[in-house]
């Protein structure tokens, strides 16, 4: 789960971590009231949980209230990368003689904590990594022990952090190690960590990802939750219902169990000259009104013109999937879509018994199913 | 015969009063796994299909000279279970769990390097020698004895790809499924070396999907190291980049590595025909054969 800027920004704030004065804004009055009481110039930054705002036109530096209501009234309500803006974030512009970059992610290669930190701050930091990896130093973490401060300072002073603020910068680094760890993280992020004239350190932003799986344990983070933060309706209706579901622009429904499976049901409908039109993983042990939602998710979606059930059983029972595939399409007097249903391991003969066999087309195997999907989709469009 | 575990191994179930621990147990004793306790916190003294229940891990091992562990123990509480298993000690844990916070698990990790336990998954199907054993949520029926080892990172692709064999009468020395999350105890290279050494495995099936660089390494061992030979498909070809595909670990970061093609031009690389199709996968094994 990713956090908006604001909301990083307030959970970095609390933990220490020195942040710009600022106010989040819903109208272009709000604009105005949170920069006269934070002072010019302020930057006025669209709350959208999309890479590259600034090049988009989603973040303004404005010095007067003219150019506030200007900012103001071009970035709220705006479309940035098809997420439409609500708020802005009206935050003091900070002077700054340097930018930084300091972030924790996990290290799967290495299944450990990783603490990074370069001076080529306020830049796309994957560009840097890719042509310049040796400008970002990484130093792996103990998870058992957590960051030493020694681990810090040794990252600071390796990157070649101005001495100056050298100990301010580790401390920071530290601050976001202890977060990323509280707080159940993904990835943490400063990019830029701005440097003053003055040689104080700020988090010019922040950005903060939660492991969806520790969510149980972290409630005020949950509670954080934007649902309408990816921009589309489908997506939204997938995180109510629980699925992993990934829009894509073909016309070939695909439910599945299990990513990997789904993932190979998507790859042999483009092998048969399909195109997949989305990715829906109802996952392990999925009951009849699991299914039932399933089949409603995909039917929503305009672009849909034939479905594959693609469900090989392991915990997942051959005759449950069954029930919610009869429950489903019984409620219609026409089938919207043609539904392909392959059903394979545990309970699968028990799940063509019950099956009503006059709303679906019935495969044995995988690569028939896909087949016959992807014809019927080719004959609606 | 087998990589890991047969007919003589030893099985506790972790929450086998639970739900899927108790549906799964039934499933594995019926499969003929030789299941002799139960370990669940709370429930020591009762009995399970006819196999006692302990308190702890430990117990259960010490009293039914167990030495392995399948764990069916929800989430939230499954990295402590896994801890429990390791320090009990066992010499194979098998968490079945999906969902485990994967800090929980970087510390799992970690003391996985301190002891002399294996740990398969989590969020895995678990393992199973055809005819002898199965550990986890496997449907035993759709696997046969045979020459072929499979490890794989996805539970149901795995189900895919053995029918796929078993359709054709190539059976199965060992299959493993090794998980989809980032953080895994056995990974692919673990699992090959097991195959390389088992004299029985006479080709091996290796089913990767995107994200990480797993596949990579694993291409690198078998061209450096593996006389037997293997096979193996890629899932999730048509992925966007970017997106997160279900498993934690399907994701890709759009770096060049971690992609369908990166991972199936490496194992191409190493001498390892992909399959299109997991039915390409068998012809593929018959032709190694």
């Amino acid at each position: 789960m990713k956090l908006h800027e604001y909301q990083a920004k307030g959970v970095f704030a609390d933990a220490g971590i020195p942040t710009p004065a600022s106010e989040l804004a819903d109208s272009v009055d709000g604009v105005l009231a949170a920069a006269g009481e934070i002072g010019y110039p302020v930057a006025v930054k669209a709350q959208v949980q999309v890479g590259g705002r600034g090049k988009a036109g989603g973040i303004k530096l404005v010095e007067s209230d003219e150019e506030a209501r200007e900012a103001a009234e071009s970035i709220l309500g705006m479309d940035l990368k098809g997420i439409h803006v609500d708020q802005v974030l009206v935050e003091e512009a900070v002077d700054f003689v340097n930018e930084l970059y300091v972030g924790v992610t996990m290290d799967r290669g290495e299944g450990k904590p990783v603490a990074m930190v370069s001076t080529r701050g306020g830049v796309n930091i994957e560009e840097v990594a890719e042509e310049d990896p040796d400008a970002i130093v990484r130093e792996h973490v103990d998870p058992a022990f957590g960051m030493h401060p020694y681990q810090a300072r040794k990252a600071v002073y390796e990157a070649g952090v101005d001495r100056a603020v050298a100990n301010d910068v580790a401390s920071v680094l530290r601050t976001l190690y202890q977060l990323w760890d509280d707080k159940d993280g993904a990835d943490a992020e400063i990019n830029p960590l701005m440097v003053t004239s003055d040689d104080e350190v700020i988090a010019a932003d922040a950005v903060m990802n939660i492991d969806e799986d520790a969510l149980f344990r972290q409630p005020e983070i949950a509670e954080m939750e934007d649902e309408s933060a990816s921009g589309d309706e489908l997506e939204e209706k997938a995180d109510e219902y629980g699925f992993d579901y990934v829009r894509l622009d073909g016309n070939v429904g695909i439910i599945g169990n299990g990513a990997g499976l789904v993932m190979t049901t998507l790859d042999l409908v483009d092998y048969y000259g399909g195109a997949p039109a989305n990715f829906l993983d109802v996952g392990g042990g999925a009951k009849a009104e699991r299914i039932a939602n399933a089949l409603d998710m995909v039917f929503s979606d305009d672009n849909v013109d034939s479905v594959v059930f693609n469900i090989f059983g392991g915990i997942t029972r051959g005759d449950e999937v069954a029930r919610g595939i009869n429950e489903a399409l019984e409620q219609f007097d026409e089938i919207p879509k043609p539904v392909v249903v392959r059903l394979a391991g545990t309970n699968w003969e028990e799940g063509l018994e019950i099956l009503n066999e006059d709303l679906v087309t019935v495969e044995q195997t995988l690569e028939d199913a896909v087949q016959r999907a992807v014809d019927y989709a080719e004959v609606e469009a | 015969m087998s990589v890991l575990v047969d007919d003589d191994t030893r099985v506790i179930v972790q929450g086998i009063t639970g739900g899927e621990g108790n549906f799964h147990a039934e499933q594995m004793i019926e499969y003929g796994t030789n299941v002799v306790a139960g370990a669940v916190p709370g429930k020591g003294g009762q009995e399970v299909h006819g196999v006692p229940v302990y308190d702890t891990v430990e117990g259960a091992a010490r009293e039914e000279d167990a030495d392995a562990s399948v764990i069916f123990v929800p989430p939230a509480f499954a990295g402590d279970a896994v801890f429990e298993a390791l320090d009990a000690p066992i010499d194979l844990a098998v968490a079945i769990t999906e969902g485990i916070p994967t800090q929980d698990m970087a510390r799992v990790n970690k003391r996985l390097q301190e002891v002399d336990t294996r740990l398969i998954g989590p969020n895995c199907p678990g393992i199973i020698t055809p005819g002898e054993a199965k550990l986890g949520i496997l449907p035993g029926n759709i696997f046969s004895s045979g020459n072929v080892g499979l490890v794989s990172r996805s539970g149901t692709l795995t189900y895919q790809v053995v029918d796929n064999l078993t359709d054709r009468g190539l059976g199965q020395t060992t299959a493993i499924g090794i998980g989809g999350d980032p953080i895994i105890g056995t990974d692919f290279v673990d699992a090959l070396e097991l195959f390389e050494a088992d004299e029985d495995t006479e080709a091996v099936v290796m089913c990767g999907e995107i994200g990480g660089e797993d596949e990579e390494q694993a291409a690198k061992y078998i061209a450096e190291y593996m006389d037997t030979p293997v096979a193996g498909f890629i899932a999730g070809r048509t992925a966007p980049p970017g997106k997160r595909m279900g498993h934690a670990g399907a994701i890709v970061s759009g770096s060049g590595t971690g992609t369908a093609e990166s991972k199936i031009n490496a194992l191409n690389d190493a001498g390892v025909p992909v399959g299109d199709t997991p039915e390409e996968v068998a012809d593929a094994v018959e032709d190694l054969l």
